[in-house]
């Protein structure tokens, strides 16, 4: 029998009458990670993975009724065995495992494969069916590895620096700005952050993330030479605001990994795009569904049909789940606000 | 290849002019006069055919990529630019070639033009993988001819002009033919664009035309004319005539017609091939190239001109046609008696650049127009007319004439200053044109297919098929009938907003092509109109694009067909 349906609330599991990442309220939810378009508010039960307790808490409410479990744990609801296993996405994201009567189901949720010292790395996890997100599913997108991707933000903020120039770097401010801060060297100046950023920054050093340290841009007064030397995140939705005018000449960037594309970059307006991702790139993604062993694929958000169609030419069971998560079908667009689904 | 595609790197990864002139300075500044020569013929706009069909470097790619045909299309719907595509899809060397610009051009991809496709597929991966995923993405933009780089040509004159310590008007007209076809760049050529000026480089050799001056738009009320550009005497008014921009050039017995894009079109109009016994030695004409028929009793057209009262009169400018007629004549290689017949050109002549032999572009402009006028009326030819000036004495007088424009088949009016010299290119510094446009037509339009863009819009869906009514509102089983395609116009926040409903209502996928479920109205304008028996609602329109987006308007209330109709000549 299959262990999850698409049902209008969400991915749905019938023998242990449970949902996973439910756009609607419902009695039980399964969340694979914090990000909005996979955790929602008002169900009655949440369950996810411990490391991301603190990110759920501070996003639904620090009085949602959820349980967490260690990566790896296993419980048992209505005879089917559940337990989450690192999906590599950000601090606390999960594969969700499902056993029931000798059956295996993985719903992975969003993941990366390439490890990064900001959450738990993607575990390849043995299934008969597997359930794949597909935001990058197009064989255009492969990734550099991601310490030439922070060295050139390095390169980019030490020359604006020498130029005495504001470097601000765009990004989504849950993951994606918690994995730069991480990766980039802090050593060159200081690094100030948007007030919508710090509270994130936070909840990761509580879970033992080691991040440089960061300063708020409303401590700063302005005319601080600091501001002009300093590395400055924001998220996206700060571009082009009054925020902005603090900084005098700058230099902007912004990552994402739509930025591999020369019209996505063109589009954003930036001085520069750097494309980095906390999604599987094609080659990811492909890897990772060969490496479960399972014949049989659902796919979810992002090029569903395409990656459907290729494998199939693979020789697997492959079909599409229709799901509200990130962007529908064929979208390469990147989100344009802050509260949509990062990339 | 590297330098240059690491100079392409640079100049796409700003919008600053500053800084896309200094990319420019860095690499003329470093490269061998070989390179710079073909980097400046690229830069400035100039486009080697087409080296390879698309459909053999598309199957090539595939294969050196490993990809079904499908998967490549879904890419390059994606991506929306092939030469970037392939650059994406192909596992790229890590290591650039260090071969100059030169090289890669006359040793390799030159001659790659009528190979055989054995003989491509033999020779073109092997050159891949040379290259890193950036150098492969220009070289593939050079052989498909599609490389631009947001670079003016203005920019690279700057640029060039700056390095050499010359004036930036010296090098531009050097530069005129430059990108012709039958020249090849040459380190020669490139050192010539850059020398010290020479004392008799000022006398024009050859067939050389002058760098056109261009016009800039003109986007003020008439009421603030006055404070903004002076009393009207000190300007003189042109109607801006809707056809080709030319040079004519009579120099050593010989004419030569250049189109503003420094494309020599003389072959193409042998109806003005007279004019060689007609104009003097030293003579270069600007002016516009349009269909004119001349009435039964019009036979001296330019003397009714000079002669009519200096007022616009419809009649002053009956004989234009319009330029839908000239796109028959434009890109027809064998021209035959009857179209030559059925659809004459003449040359509407408003500036003298040269005269007697003489440089005549630093004069004032009404002297210029002086001898222009003196040198038709010598002329008397009905293929050389003379654009009329319209006089006014007050800016609102002349708002009032200009009315008058779509119904005598221009585009509004030209603006001159009287003392102003002819200049270089869209510069300002020795005077300026000013193009005060006429409203364009525009009509309120259904949007009913939708095709990914290109370039900036890739991956969204933003190139459109608009349609109207073909009957009035409340008809029943009325039908929309497409008309006119149109991509640009909006913002990019409205770009994403749409391309979200584009994916909600798709009805039927066709390909790339996407229809839909009738539910956005734009106003979308456009600049002429004509019968068409190529399309099915019957008309063309001229460069159509969105002036706005109706959201207080519902389907229902889009226009018809008839109102189209209405608008035609």
């Amino acid at each position: 029998m299959d262990l999850v349906i698409a049902r209008p609330e969400g991915l749905y599991c019938p023998p242990g009458d449970f949902y996973i990442d439910p756009w609607r309220p419902v009695e039980r939810a399964v969340i694979t990670h914090g990000h909005g378009d996979h955790a929602r508010w008002g169900s009655q039960h949440y369950l996810a993975a411990a490391p991301g307790e603190g990110i759920l808490r501070s996003r639904l409410g620090a009085e949602i009724n959820l349980q967490t479990l260690a990566y790896g744990e296993r419980i048992n609801h209505h005879d089917v065995t559940l337990s989450l296993h690192p999906a590599g996405h950000v601090l606390g994201s999960a594969q969700v495992r499902l056993e029931y009567r000798g059956e295996v189901w993985v719903a992975s949720g969003d993941y990366k494969v390439e490890p990064d010292a900001t959450c738990a790395p993607f575990e390849s996890v043995r299934c008969h069916t597997f359930i794949t997100e597909s935001t990058f599913g197009l064989p255009i997108y492969r990734w550099q590895p991601q310490a030439q991707i922070f060295a050139g933000v390095d390169d980019w903020w030490r020359q604006n620096q020498a130029a005495g120039r504001a470097s601000v770097l765009f990004c989504y401010a849950f993951g994606k700005a918690q994995r730069l801060l991480q990766g980039i060297d802090a050593s060159i100046g200081p690094i100030l952050v948007h007030g919508a950023m710090e509270p994130l920054n936070q909840v990761y050093r509580d879970a033992g993330v080691a991040l440089p340290d960061t300063l708020r841009v409303s401590e700063v007064p302005k005319g601080d030479p600091r501001l002009r030397q300093g590395l400055i995140m924001a998220p996206p939705s700060a571009g082009g605001s009054t925020w902005m005018r603090r900084f005098g000449d700058y230099s902007d960037a912004f990552a994402s990994g739509w930025m591999l594309l020369r019209g996505a970059r063109r589009r954003r307006g930036v001085d520069r795009g750097f494309v980095l991702s906390d999604h599987a790139d094609w080659p990811g993604l492909n890897w990772a569904i060969a490496e479960c062993g399972a014949e049989r694929v659902f796919v979810t958000h992002g090029s569903v049909n395409i990656l459907v169609r290729h494998l199939r030419e693979q020789g697997l069971d492959a079909q599409a789940f229709d799901t509200e998560y990130g962007d529908e079908d064929d979208s390469a667009e990147a989100p344009t606000d802050a509260t949509q689904e990062p990339a | 290849m590297r330098a240059f595609a690491a100079l392409y790197a640079r100049l796409d990864a700003t919008t600053s002019s500053n800084a896309k002139l200094a990319a420019l300075q860095d690499y003329f500044a470093e490269a061998a006069p070989e390179d710079a020569a073909w980097a400046v013929f690229f830069l400035a706009g100039g486009r080697p055919r087409q080296l390879v069909p698309s459909r053999t470097l598309r199957e090539l790619a595939m294969q050196a990529a490993q990809l079904p045909a499908w998967l490549f299309e879904e890419s390059y719907s994606a991506v929306g630019d092939l030469a970037e595509t392939i650059a994406l899809l192909l596992p790229a060397a890590e290591q650039s070639s260090e071969l100059g610009l030169a090289q890669w051009l006359e040793e390799r991809l030159l001659p790659l033009r009528g190979l055989p496709p054995e003989e491509l597929a033999e020779r073109l991966p092997s050159f891949w993988r040379e290259l890193d995923s950036l150098a492969l993405m220009v070289c593939i933009k050079l052989i498909t001819g599609a490389f631009r780089v947001g670079v003016s040509r203005l920019l690279v004159t700057r640029a060039l002009a700056n390095l050499a310590e010359l004036d930036p008007k010296r090098v531009a007209q050097r530069l005129v033919g430059y990108t012709e076809l039958s020249h090849r760049p040459s380190a020669e050529r490139y050192l010539q664009l850059i020398a010290p000026e020479s004392a008799g480089e000022h006398a024009q050799r050859g067939g050389q035309p002058y760098p056109f001056f261009l016009a800039h738009a003109l986007q003020l009320p008439p009421e603030q004319f006055d404070s903004a550009l002076g009393p009207v005497q000190d300007w003189q008014a042109e109607w801006k005539w809707d056809g080709i921009r030319v040079q004519l050039v009579k120099r050593d017995g010989q004419l030569w017609i250049w189109s503003r894009g420094e494309e020599l079109i003389t072959e193409r109009f042998p109806d003005l091939h007279g004019l060689v016994d007609t104009l003097a030695d030293g003579t270069v004409i600007d002016g516009e190239l349009v269909v004119w028929r001349h009435g039964p009793a019009d036979e001296d057209v330019q003397g009714a001109l000079l002669n009519a009262p200096p007022v616009a009169e419809a009649s002053a400018v009956q004989g234009i046609q319009p330029f839908a007629l000239l796109q028959q004549r434009i890109g027809r290689k064998t021209l035959s008696r009857k179209l030559l017949d059925e659809v004459p050109v003449a040359v509407m002549a408003y500036d003298l650049l040269e005269w007697q032999g003489e440089d005549y572009r630093s004069q004032p402009q009404h002297h210029r127009r002086t001898g222009l006028q003196a040198l038709v009326a010598a002329c008397a030819s009905p293929r050389l007319l003379l654009s009329p000036l319209l006089i006014a004495d007050s800016w609102a007088a002349l708002a009032a004439q200009r009315e008058a424009s779509r119904a005598l088949g221009v585009e509004g009016m030209m603006l001159k200053a009287r003392e102003a010299q002819y200049g270089v290119g869209r510069t300002k510094d020795v005077g300026v044109w000013w193009k005060w446009k006429v409203e364009p037509f525009s009509v309120d339009a259904v949007l009913l297919y939708a095709q990914r863009g290109h370039g900036r819009r890739a991956s969204l869906y933003t190139d459109f098929t608009f349609a109207v009514w073909d009957a009035p509102p409340g008809t029943p089983g009325r039908s929309l009938v497409p008309f006119a395609k149109a991509y640009s116009g909006l913002t990019d926040a409205e770009m994403r907003q749409v391309d979200a409903i584009v994916r909600k209502t798709t009805l039927e996928k066709f390909g790339p092509v996407r229809s839909l479920t009738p539910s956005l109205v734009f106003e979308l304008g456009f600049e002429g109109i004509a019968l068409s028996k190529r399309h099915k609602s019957g008309i063309a329109v001229r460069f159509p694009r969105m002036l706005r987006w109706r959201q207080d308007k519902t389907v229902e209330e889009a226009d018809t067909l008839a109102m189209l109709q209405a608008m035609l000549p």
